[in-house]
């Protein structure tokens, strides 16, 4: 009962994550992948992601410091590994951002590049947050759940 | 695994009936399960995602996150994989500029993934020859099914790679590459790599009109005009293998031809466009005259591909005067330097400029734009410096776009290797690559001076050019420019007597590596029609119709494999030797060329060849430069080897059939 109430809970944390448009349909592929053999996949994936890209991300915020001459075809570079990055752990509201955030470079625009690039690091960290917490949870419920269905 | 069996048993007859691969035959029972990929990603998340898909897919992973490390991995193992995964943007390397390198060394099949899903991109990605193109993220969906392009590919090879004309093997590999191409998405697998030259080429071209075991088809110069007048009439944005074929209107012409030889024309677009090196210092030297003369037609270079036939002619005119910048004074310059040379050796003889001309009288156009000369041409272009740029670009180009050329220069005598090998053809051939001296023909010798000379970067090329190919009679037959055009070759001995005229047989050697394929195809027999107008054009062009012909051949041979290069070589030869024919009009028979190229080259080359090469050769050599490297130096053996044998085969390829050509004659 507490395990089957407990993946429910994080059946029921993960479907708001989709439902806030956190996350898509990569996050799921992930969650397929996940088996006996690699039990905790996707949150390793996600480790993964999140020390890779924060690399990136003060990459990015490096070369934003040069206002007067912003190099934007760099910036677009660098964003273009962040997004190609965060689309394959499904991270939906961090991949429209780096979209805008490019769009602004094409544009040349460094306003808004900065401001997006605000938004995205926020969207960013807002989902680090929730996804720990969920992995957290998930392995407090014990094996995945579809190892582990309720009866 | 075997609960794959199933599924498998049926690509697992496949590939194991291909036997040729090893993974395949040995996992056969449990194919697709087993399948050997690399995956090659900057992203560590990618990456262990990918390797973790395709371990569901039962295929047997290794990741890898530099392109560098990849290659020397594919390098180190050469049958130790069985298909390629490939990111596009890579810091350390271009993922296009690694799947050329695994298309010509390796000639397996390579998947490009990106998040770019722009048109642009996935275009690159079938120019260069990638069998597929997947949007990032990547589901598992799509890497079930990767499998296939592995099984095509085998399936196109194992039809007998080797079998220039074969019959059976035409029609199965025309299925195959009708398959590779048209069945999976931006499925090009079978054209790009080397394959292309030998199966494709064969499967798809080999529909010369006729039944599907016929030989290739020819990329005759007019054919080529036909093609390249129906692709600007559509755009080259919208031009399809359909539509093309429609405009074109001609009978026998398979959609398969249409579209393999545009995929050759794209490649070498792309190579003209992206190349435009440097390679002045050599040409420089060289071209100055001819630079001069090139200016004025930038066509040159260009119009060596779709004049072919016509561009000859008027690359001849055009270097004599103008320097095409552009590719088309290359053609001119051979000629004019092949034929000053020994106008009189030629052995073109009215007969075989004639034949050139008329059928495939522009290899050297089509066929240069294709693999070499469109690079070439570009560089031409670009270097506006007349010949100077050429020699240089082409070298350039060739250098750069077939680095297996190059490699082939230096690494092994292919040149050499090939001529031993292949026979006279190919003979003729690695000499020119691999060393100047090659006895090839003097082609090599020549070239190589005029190579080396020219473009100090690929001493190789010119050795290409020398195509040893023609220099024997037999050249006729090969695809070699310079061979077929006896006269060419002649010239190209001869003109390139010191090194503009190895340029313009180098050149075509440049050249033709990318349009080898075109080339082989056809040109075979036709690189010499170009030259027909070329000796038409008369003496005035002489000027350095050595010397531009010799820019650019270098590079062009370079580029092409050998066996692209033989076609180039001839291709370009044709050209070249149309120009340098001209030029070298006095000295050479131009009266008898120009009898001959005259209606056929004259007219079509003239015309063309100096507008068209200006604006061809500046894509062509994109393309050509990507055959090239393609190419690599088995491809360009087997190329040879094919070309030779096609050569051989119909006897227009040699129209020029000079025979005479040795290019032992070149002095270079």
């Amino acid at each position: 009962m507490d395990r089957n109430h407990s993946h429910r809970h994080l059946a029921a944390m993960k479907q708001s994550l989709f439902d806030q448009g956190l996350l898509d349909e990569q996050f799921i592929q992930l969650e397929e992948l996940q088996d006996d053999a690699n039990p905790n996949f996707v949150e390793e994936i996600v480790t993964l992601y999140y020390r890779d890209s924060s690399r990136l991300i003060s990459n990015i915020d490096q070369a934003l410091k040069e206002r007067n001459s912003m190099d934007f075809n760099k910036l677009d570079t660098l964003m273009h590994q962040f997004k190609g990055s965060s689309s394959s752990i499904g991270a939906k509201k961090v991949k429209a951002e780096c979209n805008l955030f490019r769009e602004y470079c094409m544009a040349g625009n460094a306003e808004g590049c900065i401001r997006s690039f605000q938004q995205l690091k926020k969207e960013y960290a807002a989902l680090k947050k929730k996804l720990e917490a969920y992995f957290q949870f998930a392995r407090q419920s014990g094996p995945s759940e579809t190892a582990c269905r309720p009866k | 695994m075997n609960a794959k069996g199933p599924i498998m048993s049926t690509p697992t007859s496949s590939s194991a009936s291909k036997s040729s691969d090893t993974a395949a035959v040995t996992a056969a029972d449990q194919f697709p399960a087993g399948l050997r990929v690399l995956v090659v990603d900057d992203d560590p998340t990618c990456l262990v995602i990918l390797e973790r898909m395709l371990r569901a897919c039962l295929y047997e992973v290794t990741k890898c996150k530099r392109a560098e490390v990849a290659l020397s991995l594919l390098r180190g193992n050469k049958n130790g994989f069985d298909i390629v995964l490939s990111d596009v943007h890579m810091p350390d390397m271009d993922g296009f500029k690694l799947l050329e390198h695994i298309g010509l060394e390796m000639d397996l099949p390579v998947i490009m993934m990106s998040a770019d899903d722009g048109k642009d991109v996935v275009m690159k990605g079938v120019t260069h020859g990638a069998c597929d193109y997947l949007i990032k993220p990547v589901r598992i969906e799509a890497l079930k099914n990767i499998w296939q392009h592995v099984v095509r590919k085998r399936k196109n090879d194992g039809k007998d790679p080797d079998q220039s004309g074969g019959g059976d093997e035409g029609d199965q590999q025309l299925k195959g590459s009708d398959d590779a191409d048209y069945s999976s998405s931006a499925n090009e697998c079978k054209s790009t790599k080397k394959r292309r030259d030998q199966e494709d080429e064969d499967a798809e071209d080999r529909d010369d009109s006729s039944s599907l075991k016929r030989p290739r088809v020819v990329w005759s110069v007019e054919l080529h005009q036909q093609f390249m007048a129906a692709v600007n009439n559509l755009g080259i944005d919208k031009a399809v293998p359909k539509k093309i074929l429609e405009i074109m209107n001609v009978p026998g012409l398979t959609r398969e031809n249409v579209a393999s030889h545009l995929q050759k024309y794209r490649l070498y677009l792309r190579r003209v466009s992206g190349v435009s090196q440097p390679q002045n210092n050599l040409n420089s030297s060289f071209i100055s005259p001819y630079e001069s003369a090139y200016n004025a037609s930038s066509i040159n270079g260009i119009d060596l591909q779709t004049i072919s036939a016509h561009s000859l002619a008027k690359l001849q005119a055009g270097l004599g005067r103008s320097t095409a910048k552009v590719g088309v004074p290359m053609p001119l310059v051979e000629q004019k330097n092949l034929f000053s040379f020994e106008n009189s050796k030629l052995r073109f003889g009215e007969g075989q400029l004639q034949h050139m001309s008329s059928n495939k009288p522009m290899n050297l156009l089509h066929g240069i734009p294709t693999n070499m000369e469109p690079k070439q041409f570009a560089h031409w272009h670009q270097s506006t410096q007349s010949l100077g740029n050429l020699n240089m670009r082409f070298n350039a180009s060739a250098a750069q776009r077939n680095p297996f050329l190059m490699q082939m220069n230096h690494s092994q005598p292919r040149g050499q290797m090939l001529g031993e090998n292949t026979g006279s053809h190919i003979t003729r051939f690695p000499s020119s690559l691999v060393q100047p001296s090659g006895p090839n023909g003097i082609s090599n010798g020549a070239i190589e001076n005029g190579i080396t000379d020219t473009n100090n970067i690929t001493p190789q090329r010119s050795s290409l050019l020398s195509f040893p190919m023609n220099q024997t009679t037999d050249i006729s037959a090969s695809s070699f420019p310079l061979r077929s055009t006896p006269g060419i070759s002649n010239i190209t001995t001869k003109g390139m007597f010191h090194e503009e005229v190895t340029l313009g047989t180098k050149g075509s050697g440049g050249f033709f590596p990318s349009y080898d394929i075109f080339n082989e195809l056809h040109q075979k027999s036709h690189d010499w029609d170009p030259t027909n107008s070329g000796l038409t054009y008369d003496a005035s062009q002489h000027t350095n119709p050595l010397q531009g012909s010799f820019d650019v051949l270098p590079s062009i041979l370079g580029h092409q494999d050998f066996s692209s290069a033989q076609q180039t070589a001839e291709n370009r030869d044709t050209t070249l030797i149309g120009k340098g024919m001209v030029s070298m009009g006095d000295s050479m028979n131009l009266g008898n060329l120009q009898n001959v190229g005259q209606h056929h080259l004259n007219t079509s080359l003239i015309d063309n060849s100096a507008r068209v090469k200006a604006e061809k050769f500046p894509d062509p050599s994109s393309q050509n430069n990507l055959f090239l490297e393609q190419y690599g130096q088995d491809d360009l053996l087997s190329e040879l080897l094919k070309q030779q044998e096609g050569i051989g085969v119909g006897p227009i390829e040699n129209e020029f059939d000079f025979d005479g050509y040795s290019m032992d004659n070149i002095p270079v």
